[in-house]
């Protein structure tokens, strides 16, 4: 045991003089064992993507001196990562990589006795903008069509998403309030199920991130009909948005990197460095664009801001579906 | 044969020194780490995916992809030797491989399990390289009533599982269902039977989890119980000749349910939903359906063995096919590898099978290469597990102890989970005294988080109207043929019992 631990502090002393020169004595806090990254969504999904993503570019770029090990606890919506960051026994190693269930969980399950606002704001790695999806033998090309076919149907309209509560259902409920549509809804359990059943017509439409349903973009299944960012997306040109059909509303996926409550300043500090470092690096710049997501750099004020503004913004959503 | 050319090119890729040394690597550490209890593929490919950003994207697929075949040989080696199953793949695995090891004809188990597995990979390669694109629209047309109708099927194999004490076996199944259902609701997105407040249970309770208690604590303290801590299991011997021999009555009384399991399992592997443990439980009960000599289930028959084995390799590779004709994860597994290749910069989906043609094709052709290499590097080591089994109960008893604890701890990193282990594993010892079959609950509490929101969904489709499940074309018969199956047992009861074994 005694020689490993050497062996292994050696490796580290010999890795920390390689690259003094670079990062050494700029920072006084160091991580002083592996660090608990949390991911609130379970395998396979975007935001688990991400982790991994973020993952090897520290990795490959040597930028932290202790792993970050990547744990899925996506139970109860996300529940299960609030709780385990709120209780975190070692605030100063705990991040959680969140989605938009960050605002959703605690309002929907009051019971938990989680504040999101207690938590540390360490980077902000951009938005994922939602798209509205139909397949395309359903032979409808623009949004209008879309009206219309759904107020045909009468309530047998059915779309496919990830759950009552969930990002794409707050869409879905703001459009169908907006112009007044009878929609079936079809939760499932992950994007990648709603994504294979529009191609295989089970469900007629679908709110998605371009991620979800971009092979099929691109294959020329999918045909999108509406994005719900704020301007037009540069991937689709020529869709049009939410506002343009004359209601203020634009909604997005928060892709960002949370630390426990309690966290010390000095690692905030330090880990803001470090996902700065990826965010700016070529690898993540890549990733944004061909995952199409949209940068929104902000600091810690500005995300404690943008934070209360969502809450706020969520809880009336939410209120206006489950009234 | 257009496809031929392709397949040749891409067995080139595979052979190239580095992709074949990956393949090896893959291969061996999966091998270990599905022998592990508790983790599987799963763990195996996320723990390793950030390694794999040293090579190019073509050589890390391949690499991760004989890591999901390693683990998937592997799976079976816990199950036989120790009775716990190395991978929730290889439950079904357990109830012949484990007799098999009790009566010192554990050598017998592992062949078979190894000869299974290479047929269930490779029918599978063939199938998926001969029909992949017309396997894909099969899986499209495959709704919520489809993938629920044959749950039910999947139900209805499994009811005679247990023996001939059905209702026994239903209050098994109950059980199961309940447990499955504890956590968070999709259809409602609320969540339920969060026992007692405690928030370990929000993430639902795994299926892991119930497996290494019931096979691993709740099997050793029966076994304990059973011989007063005198067991003897005959000593296994190993010789290259006994190997041979072995070979021989692998191949001649395996062979049956090798087949069973490589066809089923490759189909129920296509389907997103499913996956690898469906299908290896699914081969399992149709194998013992259709087998003419039934009782010889559950106490060390070798198609009992070679049809879950075969069903889990060929459902691994099934698995795959979504996933590059679709970008659609037909499993755990291959959602972590779908991650990667995003990361990698590849764009799943439909058009990566014209895109990135090289790749998809290289990867296929690994799988050719990552099965030949899986089965002799398992051949090659099944000696020393044989050897592993000599050791004294009072050693291999604590041993499998430990095995359990730190294969459930590894796989969740929860403590609550742990707990959950022990509970279950002592909970399986007192149904078991009782005669309570446990395997039903097994299954049921992997099929049920499948079945429930597909039936939920499916009602919600209709209005609520059962009749979606014999209307639509391909729900229609198999929703039919299971209710005769689960009917079958029933009618039997009720009429005068005949002689048995006429058939």
């Amino acid at each position: 045991m005694k020689l490993t631990k050497r062996f292994f502090l050696g490796m580290a002393a010999g890795t920390a003089l390689a690259t003094l020169p670079i990062s050494a004595l700029a920072q006084e806090w160091q991580p002083k064992r592996p660090i608990d990254f949390t991911i609130m969504a379970g395998p396979g999904g975007g935001a688990d993507q991400i982790a991994r993503f973020v993952q090897s570019v520290v990795e490959a770029n040597d930028m932290m001196s202790r792993p970050l090990v990547p744990t899925n606890r996506g139970g109860g919506s996300g529940a299960e990562s609030l709780l385990h960051l709120k209780d975190a026994r070692d605030a100063d190693h705990t991040l959680m990589v969140t989605l938009n269930s960050f605002y959703t969980t605690p309002i929907r399950q009051e019971g938990l006795g989680v504040d999101i606002e207690a938590f540390t704001p360490i980077t902000m790695m951009g938005v994922d903008p939602f798209v509205l999806w139909v397949h395309k033998d359903s032979g409808i090309t623009t949004f209008e069509e879309f009206i219309a076919k759904v107020k045909e149907m009468d309530g047998e309209y059915v779309m496919g998403g990830t759950g009552t509560g969930q990002e794409d259902s707050i869409v879905i409920a703001y459009m169908s309030g907006a112009f007044g549509l009878d929609i079936k809804y079809i939760p499932y359990d992950g994007g990648g199920a709603v994504a294979k059943d529009l191609a295989g017509q089970q469900i007629m439409a679908t709110v998605n991130n371009p991620a979800e349903a971009k092979g099929f973009y691109e294959a020329g299944d999918f045909v999108p009909l509406l994005v719900f960012s704020d301007e037009r997306m540069e991937t689709f040109p020529d869709v049009p948005t939410m506002k343009e059909k004359g209601h203020d509303f634009s909604y997005y996926n928060q892709r960002a990197i949370v630390g426990a409550p309690g966290m010390s300043d000095e690692a905030a500090a330090y880990y803001r460095d470090v996902f700065g470092k990826v965010y700016e690096s070529e690898d993540w710049q890549s990733y944004l664009t061909s995952e199409s997501l949209s940068p929104l750099p902000m600091d810690e004020a500005q995300t404690r801001a943008y934070w209360a503004t969502q809450v706020a913004n969520h809880r009336k959503l939410l209120s206006e579906i489950d009234g | 044969m257009e496809v031929l050319s392709f397949l040749a090119d891409g067995i080139l890729v595979a052979l190239e020194p580095i992709n074949l040394l990956l393949i090896l690597i893959g291969v061996t550490v999966g091998l270990f780490i599905g022998a592990m209890p508790g983790l599987g593929s799963v763990n195996g490919v996320a723990i390793l995916l950030p390694i794999t950003f040293l090579v190019p994207p073509g050589s890390a697929i391949i690499f991760l992809a004989a890591i999901y075949y390693g683990a998937m040989y592997g799976g079976a080696i816990s199950s036989i030797t120790m009775g716990i199953p190395g991978a929730s793949t290889a439950v079904a695995t357990t109830f012949d491989g484990r007799p098999l090891a009790l009566q010192g004809r554990a050598s017998l188990a592992l062949v078979t399990a190894a000869l299974a597995s290479f047929v269930g990979g490779t029918v599978a390669n063939i199938l998926f390289t001969l029909f992949a694109p017309l396997l894909a629209n099969m899986a499209l047309s495959f709704g919520p009533p489809e993938i629920f109708a044959l749950m039910l099927l999947a139900f209805a194999t499994f009811v005679g599982l247990g023996g001939d004490d059905i209702p026994k076996t239903i209050f098994s199944i109950c059980l199961g269902l309940v447990l499955a259902t504890v956590g968070f609701d999709t259809i409602s997105g609320e969540p339920r039977l969060v026992l007692f407040d405690i928030q370990g249970f929000l993430r639902g309770i795994g299926f892991i989890v119930l497996a290494i208690g019931v096979y691993g604590i709740g099997e050793m303290l029966w076994t304990i119980e059973q011989t007063r801590g005198e067991v003897t299991t005959t000593n296994p011997k190993m010789t290259a000749k006994g190997m041979l021999s072995d070979t021989k009555e692998a191949v001649r009384r395996g062979w049956k349910g090798t087949w069973i399991g490589s066809i089923l399992g490759f189909f129920v592997g296509v389907l997103p939903a499913a996956g690898a443990t469906p299908g290896s439980l699914m081969s399992y009960g149709v194998a013992k359906m259709v087998s003419k000599n039934r009782d010889e289930y559950g106490k060390g028959s070798p198609d009992g063995v070679a049809a879950p084995e075969a069903a889990n390799n060929a459902a691994s590779t099934g698995s795959m096919l979504p996933m590059l004709t679709l970008g659609i994860p037909g499993s755990p597994t291959t959602a972590i590898l779908l991650g990667g290749m995003v990361i990698w910069g590849l764009t799943p989906g439909p058009r990566l099978f014209v895109d990135e043609s090289e790749f998809v094709w290289g990867l296929i052709g690994s799988f050719y290469i990552s099965n030949i290499a899986a089965l002799f590097i398992n051949l090659a080591f099944i000696p020393l597990f044989v050897w592993m089994l000599r050791m004294p109960f009072t050693i291999l008893a604590p041993l499998i102890f430990v095995l359990s604890i730190v294969g459930g701890f590894a796989a969740s990193r929860s403590l609550h989970d742990l707990w959950l282990i022990v509970i279950f594993g002592l909970a399986a010892f007192f149904l078991r005294k009782f005669d309570y079959p446990l395997a039903p609950a097994v299954l049921a509490i992997v099929l049920g988080p499948i079945a429930e929101p597909t039936m939920r969904q499916s009602l919600l489709l209709s209005s609520g109207d059962p009749m979606i499940f014999f209307t639509r074309p391909i729900a229609g018969p198999i929703t039919v043929i299971a209710i005769i199956l689960i009917l079958l047992p029933a009618i039997k009861l009720l009429r005068p019992k005949r002689s048995k074994g006429a058939a």
